[in-house]
């Protein structure tokens, strides 16, 4: 006796939303994205920025920044990179990343952790004075002056770099270099070590 | 030692003799690695920036298979890792040599195979340069192995190779690749490798945590609908036996993904065989129904899951995977342990406080056996039915024979109709779905296990793409019997533009297809034809018979389609029977 066909089959209730979690079949479950800050200790040799960037290009990650640089041992480097995603794929992100080969550990850093990125902003060199003014609001320092153009620096948190380099705009911005964020954990906790 | 349904040959002393050469170059020092690893046989094909290495294998008690395409050498190798559990290994030169390896060394790595790729390289001081046969393998390969190395010095190549070889194997398995600049394998070296041993980054875990082994097991004790699906990481773990204990201890359903295989006998009253997008309907139900699943070493692809949303949507989902990354990728793990399969198996065989109360349940999986059987019609005035040949071929050979597979829909119906009951006996290409797969893989198999029949079917599409590989059977004297399931088309790609591009079969019918029996004779090999249902048992029987390499040019009907069909993304449940269906749904 051959068997229902495929509509008229039993079928179960419940359904799963995309990221295969199961859900209220009535309510609309959206994971929002939040900004997340990794912060992953990777072995210091050729070949592992790429490794690691082409992870999370193809894997889809949204990726804001990504920095990296030497640490107090010279074999280690580390790599803070902030992602933007739903809760499912930051936790895939850190998973992914630390299946890597050269990567020692990862850690999501709590929001609190210190996070700073540096901006070097070129300006028309007309108004000296006023951009000193406005560089000083931001704790900013012109690094370099020309009689067409001045350089500053601006060094803090992404929404006060955001912030700086609005205020600069009435300057006739000209060119504009931004690093990404670093950032380490408050306290004394460290990647190595929970204290 | 991994489970094997025979043991086709003693294993060898993995200690190195004591009486070895010392090493005088990188070259040796790479060898010398390999044979300290085991290593028996490698497949490959020679060239200029590799030829130090070969020159080293000159002096190695190593055989050496030369393929006739570098494809072929990784297809090879990663079959060699399927049957026999350990890395299987691929040389091949810079450039083209290294490009040709890629296609072999991404299936690996959806499959999880164990290879290792050891390819030539310009000398260091080339490289960057655009030298002649360079290109940047590290850089190709990275994201398709599980490390990629460059080899830098003479001194640490070996090291370099065991650390590769280790970590193919250790873990979840996969492919791992050295490129070997030609000056590192010339330059001189007293360096003896190290033994084979993963980075210090790379952590294996082993058993699971026990609490939370304990909650899974209460909340599979618990479940009215359990069923188990067990992943090709089953196999990979040799967890197979520990598998068979604890469904039949417990009396739950076992449905298998297509790359597990043979983990479960699927002649046992228990066994749904296996789900997904052409996996049997009584699968599909009752992985659809199920209210709680013990997932083992399945990574959920989407050829197995169809569209998430209906996929198990009122289960519970205790997820056993190695990969701490595969737990909640796709399907959100409720009970996640994270360990070695066969581990786990044992810690949650000890933690189930009782049975799971399904007798009802069990009914029901019968139920649905009985009303979406896998059967096919044979009327006599169409042509052959490609079931009809795998299911006669099944029948007459082993349970430990070893079943290699192109991709398409002969992959479908000898995946559908030859009966399984022993792991490492069904060899294919799942995740990456590469034609062509078969006729090298055939060749890694039987070397593999030189007692066990190997059999081989393709497509012709398939067995075109790789068909140069037969040369290599035939020079090695391998006993293997291909059977061409001919339908002149890549019929499932005729398929789907029948069920869903209004039957606009472009560029998907091949009736200028070679007469596939002469071209085995050029070759060398037997070759045969099929063409009716009279003598399907006499071939298949006269194929076998003969001590070498053979192939049946099956021609099938080339109207047949393979089903159950759930269409891409589609619910698993609503699988179609037939074309009508597919209207339906």
């Amino acid at each position: 006796m051959p068997g229902p066909a495929p509509d008229e089959r039993m079928r179960p209730k419940g359904r799963r939303n995309t990221q295969g979690i199961r859900v209220d079949p009535e309510a609309e479950v959206t994971h929002e994205p939040r900004q997340a800050v990794l912060s992953a200790l990777v072995k210091h040799r050729p070949g592992v920025l790429s490794e690691v960037s082409a992870l999370f290009s193809r894997r889809q990650f949204n990726i804001e920044s990504l920095t990296v640089g030497p640490t107090v041992d010279e074999d280690t480097a580390r790599m803070t990179i902030l992602i933007e995603e739903p809760e499912p794929g930051i936790d895939q992100a850190k998973k992914q990343l630390r299946k890597l080969v050269p990567v020692i550990s990862v850690r999501e850093l709590e929001g609190e952790a210190v996070r700073r990125e540096l901006a070097l902003v070129k300006v028309s060199g007309e108004k000296p004075d006023d951009i000193n003014a406005v560089a000083d609001m931001y704790n900013g320092q012109a690094v370099d002056a020309s009689t067409d153009s001045v350089t500053v620096e601006i060094t803090g948190s992404k929404q006060k770099v955001d912030a700086a380099i609005e205020a600069f705009k009435q300057f006739d911005v000209q060119e504009i270099v931004r690093t990404g964020a670093a950032a380490l954990e408050r306290g004394p906790n460290t990647l190595e070590k929970d204290v | 030692m991994s489970e094997r349904a025979s043991v086709p040959k003693e294993e060898d002393e993995t200690e190195p003799e004591t009486e070895q050469e010392p090493v005088t170059t990188g070259a040796q020092s790479v060898i010398r690695a390999l044979e300290n690893a085991g290593t028996d046989y490698v497949f490959g094909v020679q060239g200029g920036a590799i030829m130090p290495v070969y020159d080293a294998l000159y002096d190695s008690d190593i055989n050496h298979v030369t393929m006739a395409h570098e494809q072929g050498a990784s297809h090879a190798a990663d079959a060699y890792g399927i049957v026999t559990g350990d890395p299987g290994v691929c040389f091949a030169t810079s450039g083209p040599g290294a490009t040709n390896l890629v296609t072999g060394i991404a299936d690996a790595n959806m499959d999880s195979d164990p290879v290792i790729a050891l390819t030539g390289q310009v000398p260091t001081e080339f490289v960057g340069n655009d030298a002649f046969q360079e290109t940047d393998t590290v850089g190709i390969t990275q994201p398709i192995t599980k490390e990629s190395y460059f080899a830098a010095d003479s001194d640490t190549v070996g090291d370099d190779v065991s650390e590769a070889f280790a970590l193919a194997d250790a873990g979840r398995q996969g492919p791992t690749l050295v490129d070997l600049p030609k000056d590192v394998t010339q330059g001189e070296t007293e360096v003896e490798p190290g033994r084979p041993e993963t980075p210090e980054t790379y952590e294996v875990p082993e058993e699971a945590d026990d609490e939370n082994v304990q909650e899974a097991a209460e909340a599979l004790a618990e479940a009215e609908h359990p069923v188990i699906l067990s992943g090709g990481g089953v196999i990979k773990a040799n967890a197979s036996n520990a598998l068979r204990e604890f469904a039949k201890e417990y009396e739950i359903p076992v449905i298998t993904t297509m790359p597990g295989i043979g983990s479960f006998p699927e002649d046992h009253e228990l066994s749904l065989e296996w789900a997904g997008m052409h996996g049997t309907g009584y699968a599909n139900m009752a992985i659809t129904n199920t209210d709680c699943m013990l997932a083992i070493g399945t990574r959920f692809d989407d050829r197995l899951t169809g569209g998430v949303d209906s996929f198990a949507p009122d289960a519970e989902v205790i997820h056993v995977d190695i990969d701490p990354a595969e737990i909640s990728k796709n399907i959100y793990a409720d009970y996640p342990l994270i360990g070695d399969a066969r581990e786990v198996l044992r810690q949650l065989f000890d933690a189930m406080p009782r049975a799971p109360d399904a007798d009802e349940w069990r009914d029901q999986c019968q139920t649905w056996k009985d009303e979406y059987p896998m059967d096919y019609d044979t009327p006599d005035d169409e042509p052959l039915k490609p079931q009809y040949v795998v299911e006669q071929f099944s029948e007459m050979t082993p349970d430990d024979t070893i079943v290699c597979t192109g991709v398409g829909q002969h992959q479908m119906w000898a995946s559908q109709f030859w009966e399984y009951t022993e792991p490492r006996t069904w060899v294919s290409s799942h995740g990456l779905g590469t034609m062509g797969y078969g006729v090298p893989a055939a060749i890694g198999a039987k070397l593999a296990a030189p007692d066990q029949e190997v059999v081989c079917f393709d497509g012709d599409g398939s067995f075109l793409m790789t068909v140069q590989g037969l040369s290599v059977a035939v020079r090695e004297q391998l006993d293997i019997t291909y059977v061409v399931l001919n339908n002149e088309a890549v019929g499932m790609v005729r398929q789907w533009q029948d069920g869903f591009y209004e039957g606009r079969r472009m560029a998907s019918e091949y009736p200028w297809i070679p007469q596939f029996d002469k071209l085995a004779e050029a070759f060398g090999a037997r070759g045969f034809t099929l063409e009716s249902y009279d003598n399907v048992e006499e071939t298949i029987q006269e194929a076998r018979d003969y001590d070498g390499p053979s192939v049946i040019d099956a021609h099938i009907d080339p109207g047949e389609n393979v089903f159950p069909m759930v269409p891409s993304g589609g619910d698993n449940g609503q699988f179609a029977l037939n074309e009508d269906h597919l209207d339906m749904i």
